[in-house]
């Protein structure tokens, strides 16, 4: 019961990205899992990119809201990070006994296609601000992620005024637009 | 001007999804929303925009956190560092090298084996040195057929097996049915001079059978399975190919180098075999002992010929005898010997566009292994 919470307490934390619990969840479940890849013909790089990998699929899950954990933490990343290192080993088509399970595992397949459709989207939208060049990157991520006003921003980027940055940020979101939905209506198209 | 106008829309657009607008404005903004299309779409287009955009933040930031984390977490040795040590260090070596030393090891092993295999093995043509009979190697088969004897007894203690243990084997490989009601065509050097034959199926089945004809020149030999436990099939999926096969065709075949029915496939190579023999036709194709005595089909499923030597001094480089002399040599079966009259080649395959998983299916019921005792 007192675990049951525990767990609870985990996620949300992990859900408003708190430092401790994600180190908490980090800490209890990285070296398992790097045992699992190391023993399935995978280097620890490989392991740390698997394991972070799953983490955001988990995290993901819980920013979603809707996610309700049937099984323990350690259960789902480690099913998780199983099947995302099959299809890698099978990309790779590196020769290798199918990886063992050591420990329960419950179906990921949903969780893992909608993880790499979000992936392509994150790559998709990676490319468009890397594609936008200076001052717009900055500009936009100021305003979109960093969530500064529009104030802020005229200040910190040399503008006259607030107006003037807008204007600039209307430019600059117009071609950014453009070039993401270009990316996201073929990617759509080829599916 | 109108760049203004537009910047104010859509600065309107973004306080409306942000749920930023006061109650008064807010009704107004639907109300637009409803009488013009065009800001509709750019509603919606823009929500799914931002909430991508929103994504790409949130991930984006959790990405570095997770970096931090690992950072942190791995200096102060709360999860094992990226550099590994000591036995971690040799299962990783050892996970990525094993398949290289695997296949060292088997490179060392078939040299082993083709050397004892050029002095002892004969052929019934020429360069004898240079070419392997695929047959099975009778002290491996031995050693297989115990482990397999074992094994069926164990599944079922009423089945005994049907040639008394001990007896010694003289010779092993692949062969095939010809004719649903149980006549199998495979090598004549697969059965070595045997007299006592057993055929098993895919599933480990085994069925007494006799041999019909030998053509030690043709390297075919013919069988018919005598033992009642054996129900004839209705039909084969697979025909013979009375013509001549184009070079480069693609082909493959089923045969069993052990205990395990095996699928490999290649290419026809040449339509002659070793040093010009009109006999039979070249294959580029992987093949091992065991295999000896198998079909060889081209992608309509029909079968070209029969496997049955490779180069010793080449690598997937094989032989197999034409398939029609198979055809030949059952001609001449049926001139001189009324009582094979009703035997019937199948000429037509069924299985001409299928996919191969397909076509394997159904012909591996039809493939047997070959021991003679």
């Amino acid at each position: 019961m007192k675990q049951e919470t525990n767990e609870k307490a985990l996620l949300q934390g992990l859900a408003s990205n708190d430092k401790k619990a994600v180190e908490a969840i980090y800490r209890e479940n990285y070296n398992s899992i790097q045992a699992l890849i190391i023993n399935n013909n995978g280097s620890a790089d490989d392991a740390k990119d698997i394991f972070q990998e799953a983490m955001i699929v988990l995290y993901e899950k819980v920013r979603s809201g809707t996610f309700e954990l049937n099984c323990q933490i350690k259960t789902y990343v480690y099913s998780v990070c199983r099947r995302l290192w099959l299809k890698r080993l099978q990309q790779l088509s590196r020769y290798s006994s199918p990886v063992e399970t050591l420990e329960g595992v419950v179906p990921v397949d949903e969780e893992i296609e909608e993880h790499e459709k979000r992936d392509a989207e994150f790559e998709m939208m990676d490319k468009a601000v890397s594609n936008l060049g200076e001052p717009c990157k900055s500009l936009l991520e100021a305003y979109y992620l960093q969530k500064q006003s529009m104030q802020d921003i005229a200040a910190n980027f040399g503008y006259t005024n607030a107006d003037n940055a807008k204007n600039q940020k209307y430019k600059c979101l117009m071609r950014l637009k453009k070039i993401f939905f270009t990316h996201y209506k073929n990617g759509k198209s080829d599916e | 001007m109108n760049d203004n106008n537009e910047i104010m829309i859509l600065d309107a657009v973004e306080r409306y999804i942000r749920g930023e607008m006061n109650p008064e404005e807010r009704l107004y903004f639907e109300n637009l929303r409803k009488t013009s299309p065009d800001i509709d779409q750019l509603v919606v287009e823009h929500t799914l925009f931002l909430q991508q955009m929103n994504r790409f933040g949130e991930r984006k930031s959790f990405k570095a956190l997770l970096q931090d984390t690992h950072i942190v977490l791995a200096e102060q040795g709360k999860i094992d560092s990226s550099r590994l040590k000591g036995k971690a260090k040799v299962v990783y070596l050892w996970n990525r090298y094993k398949r290289v030393a695997a296949i060292a090891a088997s490179i060392a092993g078939i040299t082993a084996l083709l050397v004892t295999g050029t002095v002892n093995y004969i052929s019934p043509k020429t360069d004898n040195a240079k070419l392997k009979e695929l047959g099975m190697k009778v002290g491996i088969l031995e050693q297989n057929d115990k482990a397999l004897d074992k094994k069926l007894n164990e599944v079922n203690s009423n089945i005994t097996s049907k040639i008394k243990p001990g007896t010694p084997i003289k010779g092993g490989g692949t062969g095939f049915l010809i004719d649903a009601k149980g006549y199998i065509v495979t090598n004549a050097h697969v059965l070595n001079k045997g007299k006592n034959i057993i055929v098993l199926n895919n599933k480990g089945e085994q069925f007494i059978a006799e041999i019909i004809t030998i053509d030690i020149k043709k390297d075919i030999a013919v069988l018919k399975i005598k033992d009642k436990d054996f129900k004839p099939y209705s039909s084969l999926p697979y025909g013979f190919k009375k013509s001549s096969t184009d070079i480069a065709e693609s082909i493959y075949t089923l045969g069993y180098p052990k205990n395990e029915i095996v699928y490999s496939e290649g290419y026809l190579s040449a339509k002659s075999g070793f040093n010009g023999d009109s006999l039979s036709c070249q294959l580029g194709i992987a093949v091992n002992e065991g295999n000896s005595g198998g079909p060889v089909l081209n992608n309509n499923g029909e079968v070209i010929g029969i496997l049955s030597t490779k180069e010793l001094q080449a690598e997937g480089v094989a032989f197999a005898v034409q398939s029609r002399f198979i055809l030949q040599t059952i001609d001449q079966l049926k001139k001189d010997d009324t009582a094979y009259q009703n035997l019937k080649i199948p000429a037509k395959s069924t299985l001409a566009g299928m996919d191969k998983k397909q076509q394997v299916k159904k012909i591996q019921d039809c493939v047997f292994m070959i021991r003679s005792y």
